[in-house]
């Protein structure tokens, strides 16, 4: 499994991380070590076998749709980095 | 003895005997944590004065009779994953360094309806995501029994501070083997229940269909009577199960006779350490002499069910990791520009090496071109761990297999290279992997002293099975009486 520099800025792009040059390499061994470790599951007997997503059988779990109030704001408030007037504040989105 | 050495059901006997009072419990275990804790740094954040005023109010309302609880003022130490309302919840990361969780965890809801004590937040590796807590990003904890080797991990902080009499006992959470591997390397019990059996409701998610939490005691009937308390169905974790109460105390009753045991063959080879392996030998001769029917089978997955935990708990991991944005709460950068600047640098300047590592393996075997060759295979790999498993509990009522391939290794040597610290998760994941229920309870140590952990693993719900065969083992062997940490440095 070789991963090019391309590709794992792709990756880090995708999830919105952003890797320095001095460290590019040393994720890439990272990876390529663990995906080729990781690589044995093609190697595994499953053929015909269906997906498991979860390993209990519970199913399309259903509850009333009701509003229930979170009444301390200002505990939810309080960990925003930065605020304004009771409301997050972000950088300018719309030109 | 020691206050602070005492179990929680040899604690609750003298309160209830009026030999102990709470205040004086919780007084012992702060005492203890300012003596100890600068050896083991099992905490992030300690509450001791809080606890102290708690366990006072807590007393006068069980002398006025308005508490009934049998553990009512009983200490405890929480995983700093686990969400406590008023508390920072920090995950070990800088990325939730000063949060503080605006509500409570359901596990945190069902203790305080016991009345419990918390003596604060534990330490862990950052986000769950390792198996020393040496990539915790705010504190560095040592293992008691040795003070230059790792407690384990993620719940490494929970495990060291049971084993170091800093807390009675702690909750911990449990993806891959966070709490039996650490339970295995500080030498005290870590029972990771069923999938669906406890909520997760306020547990911060690292990968949702594995996690569990469950908790660290100094024995069995701790970890029965915790479990007791933390069970049951919530409407806010929509995998928790409906199920009739089981009295997990009342399981324990120390007879294995006709018990049928598997070993399975292939979880004894070449990588597991020699001397866990004559310990575990020793254990399954003690199980023949109790009258349990021992027998070896093979159970060729467990490298199957690695490569597999590693891709789906990331590929879990790339996607629950996406809401630490930078907006609403966790780190923001201070140098920004537009809003996908504060997303990339908030992420990339606040989450440490390995959680960026895991992040971006789970992107890439979630990315177009690679979906069916990792992921979608690793399901099915899943599928075919469950049915491995289910086959074997068709013959067994119990799987006996080491914890770890290794006792507790010395600091800093597996921080550098993610594979061979994956590794050290062979004999736990596929628990996880399959929703099984596995305790991790210790049977000895090696020749430098250190604890050696055997574990138990049952079928789906069967935890008073699993409970009662740790037990058995317990009652007849005695480690705690035989064996404790001895902090040498």
């Amino acid at each position: 499994m070789q991963i090019s520099k391309e590709e794992i800025l792709h990756i880090a792009d995708l999830a919105d991380l952003n890797i320095k040059d001095e460290e590019i390499d040393k994720y890439i061994l990272n990876l390529q070590d663990i995906l080729n470790f990781a690589n044995i599951v093609n190697n595994a007997p499953v053929d015909g076998m269906p997906e498991t997503i979860g390993t209990n059988d519970n199913y399309n779990v259903f509850r009333k749709d009701e509003v229930v109030d979170f009444e301390d704001k200002e505990a939810l408030l309080q960990n925003a980095p930065e605020k304004e007037r009771g409301m997050f504040k972000i950088p300018k989105v719309i030109g | 003895m020691e206050i602070t050495e005492l179990t929680v059901h040899e604690l609750q006997e003298k309160i209830k005997n009026k030999e102990l009072t709470i205040s004086e419990v919780t007084k012992a275990y702060v005492d203890r944590i300012n003596e100890k804790e600068k050896d083991v740094n099992c905490f992030i954040t300690t509450l001791t004065d809080e606890a102290l005023e708690k366990a006072k109010e807590i007393e006068d309302k069980v002398n006025k009779g308005e508490i009934k609880s049998e553990l009512a003022g009983i200490p405890i130490g929480i995983k700093d994953n686990i969400c406590v309302k008023g508390v920072r919840t920090t995950c070990a990361s800088k990325m939730l360094e000063n949060f503080i969780s605006p509500y409570d965890a359901t596990v945190m809801e069902r203790l305080d309806d016991e009345n419990l004590v918390n003596l604060g937040k534990l330490n862990m590796d950052e986000f769950a995501m390792g198996s020393s807590t040496e990539y915790s990003a705010l504190a560095k904890t040592r293992n008691p029994w040795d003070l230059n080797k790792v407690p384990g991990g993620s719940s490494g902080g929970s495990a060291a501070a049971v084993a170091a009499n800093l807390v009675p006992w702690a909750l911990g959470s449990d993806t891959g083997g966070s709490i039996r591997q650490p339970a295995a390397f500080c030498g005290v019990v870590g029972l990771k229940p069923t999938y669906g059996l406890v909520s997760r409701y306020g547990l911060v998610a690292f990968a949702s269909s594995l996690d569990q939490i469950g908790p660290i005691t100094k024995d069995v009937k701790d970890s029965a009577m915790l479990l007791n308390i933390l069970v049951g169905h919530d409407e806010k974790d929509t995998t928790s199960f409906d199920m009739p109460k089981v009295d997990y105390v009342a399981s324990l009753k120390n007879d294995v006779k006709g018990l049928k045991i598997g070993i399975p063959k292939e979880f004894y080879g070449e990588g597991i350490n020699s001397e866990v392996k004559e310990c575990l030998q020793k254990a399954i001769e003690k199980y023949k002499e109790l009258g349990a029917e021992v027998e070896e089978f093979s159970l060729d997955i467990a490298e199957y069910a690695l490569a597999t935990y590693y891709i789906i708990a990331c590929a879990e991991a790339s996607s629950n990791l996406g809401r630490f944005d930078g907006i609403r709460y966790g780190y923001r950068t201070k140098d920004y520009e537009s809003l996908e600047d504060i997303y990339k640098k908030s992420r990339s300047e606040a989450f440490g090496d390995e959680v960026k590592r895991r992040i971006i393996l789970g992107t890439y075997v979630l990315s177009s071109g690679y979906y069916d060759a990792y992921y979608k295979k690793a399901q099915k790999v899943r599928t075919l761990v469950k049915k491995e498993f289910d086959k074997a509990f068709e013959k067994y009522d119990i799987i006996l297999t080491p914890t770890s391939p290794t006792v507790a290794f010395d600091v800093g040597i597996k921080s550098n290279n993610p594979l061979e610290m994956y590794l050290a998760d062979i004999c736990t994941v596929s628990v996880n992997v399959a929703g099984l229920p596995g305790i991790s309870i210790p049977c000895g140590v090696d020749s430098n002293g250190m604890p050696i952990g055997m574990q138990l693993i049952g079928n789906r719900f069967s935890e008073s099975t699993v409970l009662n065969t740790a037990y058995t083992y317990e009652q007849a062997t005695k480690f705690r009486e035989n064996f404790k940490p001895t902090f040498k440095k």
